[in-house]
């Protein structure tokens, strides 16, 4: 008798982030949308659960009817994430977050992202590892948008970040993901959810993070500047379902040459 | 007195609250943070919280980000 070889299948672990449980792995942002009704369709599409937001100065003189974003993304509905975009330090980037815990009656979950420089947008780390430090002394559970560097990542999760959202590409290139083995490594190394988050461009790239192993994606440009928001919302949604069954069923190996998927004896020529 | 509110320039009464100022700008009731001097004024605090000339105001509130 033959021994069977133990198949090795990845465990199927739900996504917890800050406690609470989440059906859905897409997390979507809200910019960039056309309208505001558009913006709540796309999001009712996509099926996430985790939003995120930008906080900025209420315009002065504005039109005091106009909906609020909160009003359509109801903070009752959705777990709400404020980010720090546009922060090119540390201190604007726990300034921000402050102001946004105070936003949303003392909700202390928060996307860090400190930004480099204008044309890639790329993470600036040295400040992101001293907003993250400052920011989880203060109570936050931050989440981190950073660079694909498996040793920061590690470095973010022993500091006590709670989601570690290494960019696949440039925020908003839509490029997918570009250094694969990266996010496999930090993968492969964390115990706290990992995200693809930024330069995603359309389904395959979120399925492609699925694939790997990631425990969810954050997107935003790939959803709202597609030709139609909502038709792909609803592909994204596909895409991340698509790829996390791909991950647990466990692909098969690659190989260099053809095997026959018809059995080659029984021909009758 | 003259404060800052979000980079620009206002003149409000002497001893003006937050809560005065946030009428004044017609976003009574709205979700939104307000900071004086780079320190928050919780929103329980906004009917007391008297301004003084010259404080610098942030208002924000939430948009369309990612």
């Amino acid at each position: 008798m033959t021994e069977m070889p133990e198949i090795q299948l990845p465990e199927d672990k739900p996504l917890e982030i800050a406690g609470r449980i989440y059906q859905s792995r897409l997390l979507v942002g809200t910019g960039k949308y056309r309208d505001l009704m558009e913006t709540g369709q796309a999001i009712e599409k996509s099926g996430a659960e985790i939003v995120t937001v930008a906080v900025r100065r209420t315009n002065l003189g504005q039109n005091p009817d106009e909906p609020n974003l909160l009003d359509v993304i109801s903070p009752d509905k959705y777990t709400i994430l404020p980010n720090t975009a546009g922060c090119y330090t540390a201190k604007d980037a726990v300034r921000t977050c402050k102001l946004a815990r105070e936003l949303l009656d003392g909700r202390d979950l928060v996307k860090l992202e400190v930004l480099g420089e204008h044309k890639t947008l790329y993470p600036n780390m040295p400040e992101t590892l001293v907003a993250a430090e400052e920011l989880i002394k203060d109570g936050f559970k931050v989440m981190v948008y950073c660079s694909d560097d498996p040793l920061l990542a590690m470095r973010l999760e022993e500091m006590g970040c709670i989601a570690i959202m290494p960019l696949g590409a440039p925020i908003g290139s839509g490029l997918g993901i570009q250094n694969r083995y990266n996010i496999r490594l930090i993968v492969e190394n964390a115990k706290v959810p990992v995200l693809v988050d930024a330069g995603v461009g359309t389904a395959s790239d979120a399925a492609i993070a699925m694939e790997m192993g990631c425990d969810g994606v954050l997107m935003n440009t790939a959803i709202a500047q597609a030709k139609n928001p909502i038709k792909m919302a609803n592909a994204m949604r596909l895409a991340i379902e698509a790829g996390r069954e791909a991950y647990l069923a466990g692909r098969m190996p690659k190989k260099l040459y053809a095997s026959a998927s018809s059995p080659l004896d029984g021909t009758f020529f | 007195m003259q404060v800052q509110i979000n980079g620009e320039a206002m003149e409000l009464p002497a001893g003006a609250t937050v809560a005065a100022l946030v009428e004044k700008m017609d976003l009574s009731g709205k979700r939104l943070a307000v900071e004086v001097n780079q320190d928050i004024v919780p929103r329980s605090q906004h009917f007391e919280f008297a301004l003084n000339d010259g404080d610098r105001v942030e208002v924000v509130h939430a948009i369309g980000g990612g």
